[in-house]
């Protein structure tokens, strides 16, 4: 028996359970309601709106772009906030403790954040196809560039996310950071309104994240009839493969290291003391 | 070894044949100007268990936290199984086993379900005579987590999460066991339940067992030797009767004569209470002879080192 395989093997099985427990919790089941009705709303009043200049609904638009938006919110929270929390109760140093325990820690949370990034994706997914009838015809190569320009978003943002969380001591500081950042990218993200209308300065810092090319391959994928609608008229699926790729690599290059740094310097009192400030906040 | 431990003296000289599985040597721990451990030397044998009391402060978890592999030490030698904890493999970290002072995680998990997946990590791990992990009922059954198998751990109550924290700790039968303060929150029926524990580990598994406490009458029950962490060094490292022969060789005696009460102090009890008898024979009541408790051998060392 492979002891780190089997490591991998037994994170599978933690990434399963956890998400078995996170999608059973009222938390959980409240937020994604929550969200889930903000974004289906949304596209309930934008139904009869057309893309100007065009017959496309408008709708059929903010639809691949929200699912894009999901999934980069979700790799990136999700991984940020599950690192600051569970360094503070004892998660991490826990799996320190056992042998391979890392391995497993790490390829669990990957299972976990994919697997519930993909549920609130279906649950909006699914009322999407009932309020915008066009995206039933969605032909199935259409799909399968949803596919992997999901996983493409999950994998440019989840590392970064464990960075993140990783050089954030406090889970209200990294809330708070990601917040920030998540908010600043959508807003310049192209996917509440067309970029083209934003200043350049800010088109151009668009490009250069993650968001607007998921956003963009998202609506290559499921309203290919809009790419007049985009910047130059094209959907430039290779720059969309190229930006999420380089951010994939530059992320799986950072996070391990940065990730093995922060587990080697985590112990008992480390922790007892970030618990003692945050009852100090409390209190 | 229960045997062994009551005839005090003769155990630390039975331990040295054992092979030592924790050796420290000059161990320092710096943080930024203030020097917590100044050269901190001991040894612990294979089925030793140790006890390490010090005041607050007095660097207790560091220096558990260092023979962990949790936190890199300033300076000195310290080897755990024979290897450097800063080093460790996970050979070696299959082999420990740790309880820290707090936990909170896995509040969403079952109890079987969480001892179960963790108890797994440890399966490629199995020695000769060691077969890892503890099978999951029995492991529940000896910190008496039974009843509670199917219980979501964050609805557990305090004493209970610690038992689980120590059942976690034994997963997977470690050669070394390390507990910071493993009592605390513990109600007396679940204090002795863990004293039995520790003996049975101790005992049946020839576990090495090494634990911080602030109860004294729990170190002194549990413990085969003591070692007392005060200002950066162990000051004082012995079985609790020697300690106190140590400290002090005095007995107090107490007594009364016609409802007039008496206290003396001496070296020599028995014939002290042999003479006390010949003189006033009958009169004699309320007889009390005791011994320094480790309270009084602990409370007198630090005063001495705080000199």
């Amino acid at each position: 028996m492979n002891p780190t395989l089997h490591a991998v093997r037994l994170g599978l099985a933690r990434g399963w359970i956890e998400t078995r427990h996170t999608l059973v919790s009222r938390q959980e089941i409240g937020f994604t309601v929550v969200t889930s009705a903000a974004m289906i709303v949304v596209m309930y009043f934008q139904r009869d709106a057309t893309l100007p200049g065009t017959s496309i609904s408008l709708a059929a638009v903010t639809l691949p772009g929200v699912l894009g938006m999901l999934a980069a919110f979700n790799g990136l929270l999700s991984a940020v906030g599950g690192l600051a929390v569970e360094r503070e109760d004892g998660t991490l140093l826990r799996a320190k403790a056992l042998p391979q325990g890392m391995v497993g820690y790490l390829v669990g949370r990957i299972v976990l954040v994919s697997l519930t990034t993909l549920t609130r994706v279906l649950v909006v997914l699914v009322g999407g196809l009932v309020l915008i009838p066009s995206l039933a015809h969605t032909p199935p190569s259409g799909w399968l560039t949803m596919v992997w320009v999901l996983l493409l978003g999950l994998t440019a943002t989840l590392p970064l996310g464990a960075v993140i969380g990783s050089l954030v001591t406090n889970p209200q500081t990294a809330a708070g950071l990601s917040m920030l950042l998540t908010g600043g990218l959508a807003a310049v993200s192209g996917i509440f309104y067309p970029l083209s209308a934003l200043a350049g300065w800010l088109q151009a810092l668009a490009h250069v994240f993650p968001l607007y090319w998921l956003g963009l391959g998202m609506r290559s994928a499921l309203s290919p009839a809009g790419a007049a609608a985009e910047i130059g008229g094209s959907w430039h699926t290779l720059e969309t493969i190229g930006v999420l790729g380089a951010w994939s690599v530059a992320g799986l290059l950072l996070a391990p290291p940065i990730l093995r740094r922060m587990a080697r310097r985590e112990s008992g009192s480390l922790m007892q003391m970030r618990r003692d400030r945050a009852l100090q906040r409390i209190g | 070894m229960k045997v062994m431990r009551d005839l005090g003296e003769s155990s630390a000289l039975a331990g040295q044949a054992e092979p030592a599985v924790i050796e420290v040597r000059d161990l320092r721990m710096r943080y930024g100007p203030v020097e917590v451990l100044q050269g901190v030397d001991f040894t612990v044998r294979a089925g030793e268990v140790i006890a390490l009391l010090g005041p607050n402060g007095a660097g207790k978890t560091t220096t558990i936290e260092i023979l962990e592999g949790f936190r890199v030490r300033s300076g000195g030698q310290v080897r755990v199984l024979g290897t450097d904890p800063a080093g460790g493999d996970e050979r070696w970290r299959a082999r420990i086993g740790v309880v820290l002072q707090s936990w909170r995680d896995h509040g969403s998990w079952r109890v079987r379900e969480l001892l179960d997946h963790l108890g797994r990590y440890y399966a490629p791990y199995s020695d000769e005579g060691r077969s890892r992990p503890v099978p999951t009922d029995e492991l529940m059954a000896a910190v008496g987590l039974t009843e509670h198998a199917g219980r979501r751990v964050a609805k557990l109550s305090g004493g209970q999460r610690r038992r689980l924290d120590v059942a976690i700790g034994i997963v997977g039968r470690p050669d070394v066991l390390f507990l910071d303060e493993p009592t605390a929150g513990f109600d007396p029926e679940a204090r002795r339940d863990f004293h039995d524990l520790v003996h049975r580990l101790s005992d049946l598994d020839d576990t090495t067992i090494l634990l911080t406490t602030h109860d004294l009458d729990e170190a002194e029950k549990l413990a085969d030797r003591i070692l007392i962490l005060s200002g950066g060094r162990i000051v004082a490292d012995g079985s609790a009767d020697r300690l106190a022969r140590e400290v002090s060789r005095d007995a107090q005696v107490r007594w009364s004569v016609r409802g007039e009460h008496f206290v003396h102090a001496t070296d020599d009890a028995t014939g002290f209470v042999r003479d006390l008898f010949a003189q006033h024979g009958d009169e004699i009541g309320d007889l009390e002879v005791r011994r320094a408790t480790l309270e009084d051998t602990y409370m007198a060392i630090l005063r001495k080192e705080e000199r």
